[in-house]
């Protein structure tokens, strides 16, 4: 069985460390925040200026000065900090976050990222994925391993315009965990009842499986 | 009344000079920290082929969408305008220029322009179509794209409170771009929740100081939620 949006998020939860500072993009990297391991504390970080945000507010704490990146209505955790957007990119580009994760619409096996507008069809901006994507050490990037039509979204090449190049070393799709280097997707974990047949059927990109593959724990 | 006393009491006032061409700022995060009754009065009046440079474009019928619809924005400099179906259109049928920067990125072009540096170079965006006709310089093996600052005629902005100095506070995440406008507006509005007296904001404490700041005008806020989410009481 292919993961749901939910499996996804606790999967790639197990990359938390205590201490972490951790950038959540819109989408499934936001829902990561509801299954972080028991006994570690991981600070979230929202580029539009806090450190700290916290889960949904009750109807009465709804606050509309206190929203994330997504807009949401959120609260903030004690201890928590405000800032201006351009404190927000300081932190983001000059490589201050432990973790950034994110969606994409196309990942390929150099580590390019395509995630920010489809040509004629749609325009939205990158907000501030671009950024993220240009500095952070650490970046997983979440999504479904195919798209709407049931085209891999693991490619040799991004076909779509790209938000970074070479920088994406690990994805997390309903099917499979995967590493990106030297020029290839390597196989780490597959979904439960998932097989490396079909895995390397929907991946688009040179995909290389080596040793034992083992079954994601959710 | 001193030369510091920058409250004006009504938005005749607060937009005085404002002119058809010319460059805005308005501070902002979607719809988070707007100055809605600025933005209002420039929808109210005839003034149009505005270069405005802004984060976000606004909802439909809510802060900067009301300019578009009533295409008084000639260029759109922002990052992200996923929200907002008519600009789509108007960029798609050419009504309007679109300038799409990475939110960092525009975020330190504001910045420098505020800070009197003309240029940085910034990794963001290099090897993709933001970095077209861009110059890429090497750093220690990175590569780096060369950015140019902005800077604006007019920045109008949202504050919590001022002090009639116009130093300002602002308050949780409505702060977003506002800081840095201020700086980059070679007039720069505050438009507030409360007005007090100087001394009344802790110096301590204060996020833009008065220096940056010509005119401070008390607004009436709607706060309008893009998102609004939240969990049952458990």
């Amino acid at each position: 069985m292919p993961l749901n949006r939910e499996q996804i998020a606790k999967r790639i939860a197990q990359e938390l460390k205590d201490g972490y500072y951790v950038n959540l993009g819109i989408g499934i990297p936001t829902l990561v925040a509801n299954y972080i391991p028991k006994n570690i504390q991981v600070i979230f970080q929202s580029e539009n200026g806090l450190l700290g945000a916290g889960g949904f507010p009750t109807e009465a704490e709804v606050d509309p000065d206190l929203i994330n990146a997504g807009k949401q209505t959120i609260t903030a955790i004690p201890g928590a900090c405000y800032f201006s957007s351009a404190d927000s990119f300081a932190m983001i580009r000059g490589g201050h976050i432990d973790l950034t994760i994110l969606g994409a619409l196309e990942v390929d096996e150099e580590g390019n990222i395509a995630s920010w507008m489809i040509p004629n069809k749609m325009l939205k901006g990158m907000g501030g994925a671009m950024d993220l994507v240009a500095s952070a050490k650490n970046i997983i990037v979440a999504m479904p391993h195919t798209n709407k039509d049931g085209q891999s979204k693991l490619l040799k090449r991004c076909q779509l315009p790209l938000t970074g190049v070479r920088c994406i070393h690990k994805v997390v799709t309903d099917l499979a965990v995967l590493e990106i280097k030297d020029g290839a997707f390597y196989l780490k974990e597959r979904a439960p009842d998932v097989s490396i047949d079909a895995i390397r059927q929907l991946t688009k990109g040179q995909l290389i499986v080596e040793g034992d593959i083992s079954i994601i724990e959710i | 009344m001193s030369g510091f006393y920058k409250v004006v009491d009504n938005y005749e006032k607060a937009l005085a000079g404002l002119q058809d061409n010319m460059t805005i700022m308005v501070g902002g995060f979607g719809l988070c920290g707007i100055p809605e009754g600025l933005i209002q009065k420039i929808y109210n009046s005839e003034i149009k082929n505005l270069r405005c440079i802004s984060n976000n474009a606004g909802i439909d019928d809510f802060g900067l969408g009301l300019l578009l619809k009533k295409r008084q924005i000639k260029t759109m400099i922002a990052s992200y305008v996923g929200e907002n179906a008519l600009f789509e259109t108007l960029f798609f049928n050419k009504e309007m220029e679109v300038i799409l920067t990475p939110q960092g990125t525009l975020a330190e072009k504001i910045r420098a322009g505020g800070a009197g540096i003309p240029a940085f170079y910034t990794p963001t965006g290099f090897g993709t179509l933001i970095a077209q006709d861009k110059e890429v310089r090497e750093f220690n093996g990175r590569h780096y794209i060369l950015e140019e600052a902005l800077t604006a005629d007019f920045s109008l902005i949202k504050a919590w409170k001022a002090d009639t100095m116009g130093n300002l506070i602002y308050r949780k995440t409505a702060m977003n771009f506002n800081p840095i406008m201020a700086a980059a507006g070679r007039i720069t509005i505050a438009e507030v929740e409360e007005i007090v007296e100087p001394q009344e904001l802790d110096a301590n404490f204060i996020h833009t100081p008065g220096i940056y700041v010509d005119r401070v005008i008390k607004g009436t806020f709607e706060k309008r939620i893009e998102n609004k989410t939240f969990r049952s009481k458990e």
